[in-house]
């Protein structure tokens, strides 16, 4: 090695260095949120009497904080149900984003499925698909009872078998080989 | 390869130095006949008014002449400004230049909506309202604003369908046709992340519904989709980074990769329509020419400039 070769290689290595001295700190910075996972949020939803078993109340509560209305999000909840044998006396909070690309769905009373305005999804009492383009069931919140109140707190997924998952972007398989093809980010809660 | 023919730049524009010295005892007034008697008819002198304006009259290419010395762009500008361009050229060959208009209008509404406009999720709606309803001409600017951002896509894509179909995306022009494929996706992606600015229902489930999709590619697709929102939900966040995504990150790299698409173009001349034969060498090359794969004459195979 000549000495000019020498000297060109560390120019061009502290070159580098200065460079990347800059652009690590900026794109990590860009990229942080992905690992990033929030505080647990719970929110008091209704006194446990206003729920029953057969049909859902329709709930708003904050899902994002500091951007006003557009950080709200609506579930709907009931009473865990005995015909479909559930464990009894708990609450369920069936969330209203579809599982195909997130429009808002409705549950639509004389039908008792949720039915989606935008691609014609359509999931049953349980929130299990039963038309249309989503893949897998509706998400659902995990919920508990404080001094009398049901609160509904972090999002959660489920299978087809409505077995609980970490929470998936709508439009993204569950269970089976499709945890590993959609892998859980690091930004969602753990399942109950 | 033909020669081009030299070009005749006016005098005006040459800068001094470069001009032909007057010779000696011409003075600064050539061809014209010294008076016959000096004593009788004495040249009439300048007034301080026509030194000034003849001043006045020469500034312009002072100025040009003072910037051209120490630049030497005049080179560089004649020769694109005066490059030939290959028979058969037509209507079809400005949609490029429609584009890149397109992007302009862009450009300076944009700017001029970023003076009113507030990323914030709780203000940005009422400043797009604000900016309908109250500033002046503002629903003006704004709607050059939007619709244009349609042209733009619109164009980009018609000006891509000729270089398709006229086949100018070939040799030596394909890094040109992949450039312009980036500056497509670009394009894409100002109009992705423009969508959501308003903050209205329209573009916030737009947006939910486009990041969503974008999360279904599998393995990256999730982080990508938290990428965007900055998060698992679209938040306060969201905006910001969209905000700025739209008006620092892409269009600069569009501007930068607009300069090495028309760069290209320049330099590589433009191709002529498909229907538009190639001549044929008037002579005849040498059989032994041929055989040893030289042009005849050099006459350019596809009738441009080569």
């Amino acid at each position: 090695m000549t000495r000019r070769r020498a000297f060109t290689i560390a120019a061009q290595g502290l070159g580098g260095l200065a460079g990347a001295a800059i652009i690590l700190p900026a794109v990590g910075f860009a990229v942080a949120p992905i690992f990033h996972r929030g505080k647990e949020r719970w929110e008091a939803v209704g006194p446990t009497g206003d729920f029953v078993e057969d049909t859902y109340r329709q709930v708003v509560f904050t899902e994002t904080e500091g951007i006003g209305d557009a950080g709200k999000t609506t579930a709907y909840v009931r009473r865990s149900s005995k015909e479909l044998e559930e464990e009894p006396g708990l609450f369920v909070a069936v969330s209203n984003r579809c599982a195909h690309l997130g429009c808002p769905v409705r549950f639509v009373e004389a039908a008792g499925n949720f039915i989606c305005p935008c691609h014609g999804g359509v999931y049953d009492f349980q929130g299990k698909r039963i038309g249309g383009p989503p893949v897998r069931p509706l998400d659902q919140f995990q919920t508990r009872v404080r001094n009398g109140q049901v609160e509904v707190g972090p999002r959660y997924s489920v299978t087809n078998q409505m077995d609980p998952v970490r929470a998936r972007d709508p439009g993204e398989f569950t269970g089976g080989i499709w945890e590993y093809l959609y892998p859980p980010r690091p930004s969602t809660f753990p399942p109950p | 390869m033909p020669k081009l023919p030299s070009l005749k730049i006016p005098d005006a524009v040459v800068p001094p130095p470069l001009r032909k010295p007057a010779k000696p005892g011409a003075g600064g007034v050539p061809n014209v006949d010294a008076p016959s008697d000096l004593k009788t008819s004495p040249p009439d002198r300048k007034t301080d008014g026509d030194r000034l304006l003849d001043q006045a009259k020469e500034a312009p290419v002072d100025v040009l002449a003072w910037v051209d010395t120490r630049m030497g762009g005049s080179g560089f500008l004649t020769g694109m400004l005066y490059r030939k361009v290959p028979k058969g050229t037509n209507w079809f060959y400005t949609l490029g230049s429609a584009t890149l208009f397109a992007f302009i209008v862009q450009a300076v509404t944009g700017v001029f909506l970023a003076m009113f406009y507030t990323p914030s999720a709780t203000q940005a709606y009422a400043s797009i309202s604000h900016i309908n309803n109250e500033v002046p001409l503002g629903a003006f600017v704004h709607g050059m604003h939007k619709w244009g951002s349609s042209v733009m896509v619109i164009l980009i894509f018609l000006h891509m369908g000729r270089t398709f179909f006229f086949g100018a995306y070939k040799y030596p022009r394909e890094l040109n046709w992949v450039i312009g494929v980036v500056l497509l996706i670009l394009t894409m992606t100002m109009a992705f992340t423009g969508y959501l600015l308003p903050f209205d229902q329209r573009s916030f489930w737009a947006s939910i519904v486009g990041i969503n999709i974008n999360g279904t590619g599998p393995v990256v697709g999730p982080y990508l989709s938290d990428f965007l929102r900055a998060g698992p939900e679209l938040g306060a966040t969201t905006l910001s980074r969209f905000y700025a995504i739209h008006m620092l990150l892409v269009p600069g790299a569009i501007i930068a990769l607009i300069g090495a698409h028309m760069y290209l173009v320049v330099k590589l001349g433009t191709t002529a329509p498909p229907w538009v034969k190639a001549e044929k060498p008037k002579v005849a090359a040498p059989v032994a020419q041929l055989d040893a794969g030289v042009e005849g004459n050099g006459a350019s195979p596809n009738g441009g400039p080569s």
